[in-house]
């Protein structure tokens, strides 16, 4: 493998593995606010041990999505500095806005909630995970912006001269409907995700017998935002699939390995066989559904991947501009199989819970067990198919992803770091599974009670938080 | 004043802010074991750092971000040219953050001592990178123009590790270890605060002499006497001095504003040095990178500046109000039960 091939496996190992934990930690935060309100609102102590016991959960796993984020920061000028010169003058511009905008706001205000239960008065100490959600989604605002300027590049001109592009329109790339279609379905999918998180963690509260009264909320709570965000993500994702024919059209054609431009085209489920395109497979499909996913049309015309290949050779020269047809055929059936499953098994659980019961039944451990992984799996699917299928570009008609990687960077040393991230990333992951189960495996506080502080606190009064 | 120079010193201004406090948290996770003679005390330590080591840390990801959408130039030839000190930086960063969540949840001694090496070892590494870094930046680096026209770092790793850019990380190793010694006396009480104390005023007298051969030899270097540099170099001696004095007298929150301006003065010096380059090439300086030939356009710059001139003022007003919130001294005698981690098997109550 080359120092390309290398920085490309690196990007996706280190990329892949953060998002596991952002989206729990966007939604998670919202969750854990929610229910510290609820506690704020009618004192109903299941709502403060709900929220302490989710807030643990949320801070485990908080810390490795920070850390971790720091890499990102970091790696488009380590491993990719020829992109990072051709885009910095536009790419910058929201990375550096979320960092001031949002990872302050984050950092800040989840600190003053942590450390300040006898510290805060009791608003303020509420407003501040509001606060620290905000900026979480403020964060993931300004990276999905500069993600979507990679999927359908505007605002800029090319500066030949410089070799790059430069910025005219900042607002444009702000908010052209690719940034908020993406946004959307991106936090539509963490509400998802931490919503499963937490109906999946309840459910084995459940289980295990450990306070009911506030599992029985908590689940409640969770497989409801279960199963409205997944609606969220299905309305979202079909305006996604929507945009991307239009600006990205040799992605859709790569996602249902659609070769031949086809009116009425039918929406693949399932394929038995290679899907090269050089032979005729065995395919289950719905008629005529592709066609209405990608244009809003029954007939609607859908272009293949080989028309398209010829039609890019003629607008960008000689060149392969077909991604790989099976990472994103896969990918993206796996990316709605795996969610499609999660919803199927939050909807039994609630209507288990109807009249006031609680799910029983032998499906019902393995399948909550499941529960917090399967919008995970999800997730990674979904930019694997994103990021993959925009091959070969790294921004789209712009510059290839061969032309964005360091010069000076040896194959020896982008190996040398990914083997070491690689093998760090494994054992957090080790560490932060070993802490979740535990405090599952401990349940929620029996008993807690709550004295409202002076701002500042006491000098010599036992430290509620400490580290 | 162009924008370019504007976001030069903007830039400057993110790096004083992250030097000044991710400088004391540094500090702090060296002093840990030295400082502190019992579990109690080690998790009064932690503890000061706690609401704050975050949002310090943000400062490093505002510089980069920033430097990356102000100057693509700089920061695509700095991070791909000082690839294996960043990427150790990056490591220790990542190992740090999560050994300070993570140590005291269980109670288990090899657990804690674990992470405690961890800690000590990942706040020191950085604290002396950071100063390699920016002592070869100011030094002067192999760059030279690649065939694709961009000016490239062509050293490598074992060139950055020169006897000036090594002195540079003796300073900044043994200025934030001080810093953090500081930092301690101010925000702990009893026996932590006074060993605090006494550290502070030893190894800050070490942080002098390495601080002052630094500061003589930079000035040399340069091509010819610079007076705002040598002014600036003099400021700092004083400011350092005036705060180990303050140390001496236990005036704990002088000590610390001096020791704060210290750094701030000392970062600004290197700054001046480096204006209107941002990566001065020892091949010549037909290759320097400077706030011209590394910046992004004037609309981006303009763009920019109206946010950070909107945004930073509120940043600095609620990271402050932080620190006025969580303005009183850490005992060791208010950590409950220090032994114990929060997800060991124990009566499970909180009193709130």
């Amino acid at each position: 493998m080359n120092s390309l091939d290398l920085a490309r496996w690196q990007f996706a190992i280190t990329t892949v593995y953060h998002f596991i934990f952002v989206p729990i930690t966007i939604g998670l935060g919202f969750l854990v606010a929610g229910l510290q309100t609820a506690w704020y609102r009618n004192g109903n102590l299941k709502y403060l041990r709900a929220t302490k016991f989710f807030g643990k959960l949320f801070l485990i796993n908080f810390a490795i999505g920070v850390v971790t984020g720091i890499v990102q920061e970091f790696q488009f000028g380590m491993n990719w500095s020829s992109y990072s010169r051709f885009v910095g003058d536009i790419f910058g511009a929201p990375l550096a806005m979320e960092g001031l905008l949002a990872f302050f706001l984050e950092s800040t205000f989840l600190g003053l909630w942590i450390f300040g239960w006898d510290r805060l008065p009791k608003k303020i100490h509420l407003a501040s995970i509001w606060l620290a959600s905000f900026g979480t989604l403020l964060s993931a605002y300004f990276i999905l912006a500069a993600n979507a300027w990679m999927q359908h590049p505007v605002g800029y001109i090319l500066n030949e001269i410089k070799g790059r592009a430069e910025l005219t329109d900042i607002v444009k790339v702000l908010t052209q409907n690719t940034a908020l279609a993406t946004f959307s379905h991106t936090i539509a999918f963490a509400a998802f995700t931490s919503a499963a998180f937490m109906a999946g963690i309840s459910a084995l509260l459940i289980v295990r017998k450990k306070d009911i009264e506030m599992s029985r909320t908590t689940l409640k709570l969770g497989l409801i935002v279960t199963i409205i965000s997944f609606i969220g993500v299905g309305v979202t994702g079909d305006i996604n699939a929507r945009i991307m024919t239009e600006q990205q059209p040799m992605k859709m054609a790569a996602a249902e390995a659609l070769y031949s431009t086809t009116d009425s085209a039918p929406f693949s489920l399932f394929t038995v066989g290679t899907l090269d395109g050089s032979r005729s497979v065995f395919q289950i499909g719905l008629p005529s559904m592709l066609s209405f996913m990608s244009t809003g049309d029954f007939n609607g015309v859908v272009e293949g991947v080989n028309d398209l290949q010829a039609q890019y050779e003629t607008q960008y020269g000689p060149g392969d501009y077909t991604p790989n047809i099976p990472l994103a055929y896969w990918s993206f059936r796996l990316m709605i199989g795996f969610g499609a499953i999660g919803l199927f098994f939050a909807l039994l659980a609630l209507w288990q819970m109807r009249k006031g019961g609680l799910p029983s039944g032998k499906w019902f451990k393995p399948a909550m067990l499941s529960l917090p992984f399967l919008p995970l799996l999800a997730n990674s699917f979904g930019w694997i198919f994103t990021e993959t299928a925009r091959q070969p570009w790294a921004v789209f008609g712009l510059i290839r992803t061969s032309d964005g990687v360091s010069q000076v960077v040896s194959a020896g040393a982008v190996l040398f770091t990914m083997i070491a991230f690689t093998i760090l990333y494994g054992a957090l992951a080790v560490i932060e599974f070993g802490l979740i189960r535990r405090v599952i495996h401990l349940g929620p506080l029996d008993e807690v009670d709550y004295a409202d502080p002076q701002l500042g606190g006491s000098d010599t009064k036992q430290l509620v938080a400490s580290y | 004043m162009t924008f370019q120079t504007v976001w030069f010193l903007l830039i400057a201004v993110l790096w004083i802010g992250y030097f000044v406090l991710e400088g004391f948290d540094f500090g702090v996770g060296m002093l840990l074991p030295t400082v502190s003679k019992n579990e109690a005390d080690r998790r009064a330590v932690l503890t000061t750092l706690g609401p704050v080591w975050d949002g310090n840390e943000v400062w490093l990801l505002v510089a980069g971000g920033a430097t990356f959408a102000a100057f693509p130039e700089w920061y695509a030839t700095l991070f791909s040219g000082f690839y294996l000190p960043l990427f150790l930086i990056l490591v220790a960063l990542i190992i740090r953050g999560v050994a300070f969540e993570y140590r005291s949840k269980y109670g288990k001694a090899q657990w804690r001592q674990r992470w405690d090496v961890a800690i000590v070892i990942s706040s020191a590494l950085p604290a002396l990178l950071w100063g390699v870094a920016f002592a070869n930046i100011v030094r002067g680096v192999p760059l030279e123009k690649a065939s694709s026209g961009s000016i490239e770092y062509v050293g490598g790793f074992f060139n950055l590790l020169n006897p000036y850019a090594l002195l540079g990380g003796v300073v900044t190793l043994s200025v934030f270890y001080t810093h953090g010694a500081v930092f301690l006396a101010l925000k702990t009480a009893g026996s932590i605060r006074e060993r605090a104390n006494s550290i502070a005023l030893k190894a800050g007298l070490v942080a002098a002499v390495a601080a002052v051969a630094f500061l003589v030899w930079t000035n040399m270097m340069l091509p010819e006497i610079d007076s705002t540099v040598l002014l600036l170099s003099v400021v700092v001696a004083l400011l350092w001095v005036a705060g180990l004095a303050m140390n001496f007298k236990g005036r704990e929150g002088w000590a610390f504003v001096f020791s704060a301006a210290t750094i701030a003065t000392f970062v600004s010096t290197l700054f001046f040095a480096l204006y209107p380059r941002v990566m001065p090439s020892s091949l010549g300086s037909q290759f320097d990178l400077t706030i011209t030939n590394a910046s992004s356009t004037d609309y981006t710059l303009k763009v920019m500046t109206v946010v950070a001139v909107v945004m930073t003022p509120l940043v600095l007003l609620y990271q402050g109000w932080t620190y006025w919130v969580f303005r009183k001294r850490v005992s060791a005698s208010q950590i409950v039960n220090p032994e114990r981690g929060i997800l060991d098997e124990v009566s499970h109550t909180l009193h709130l």
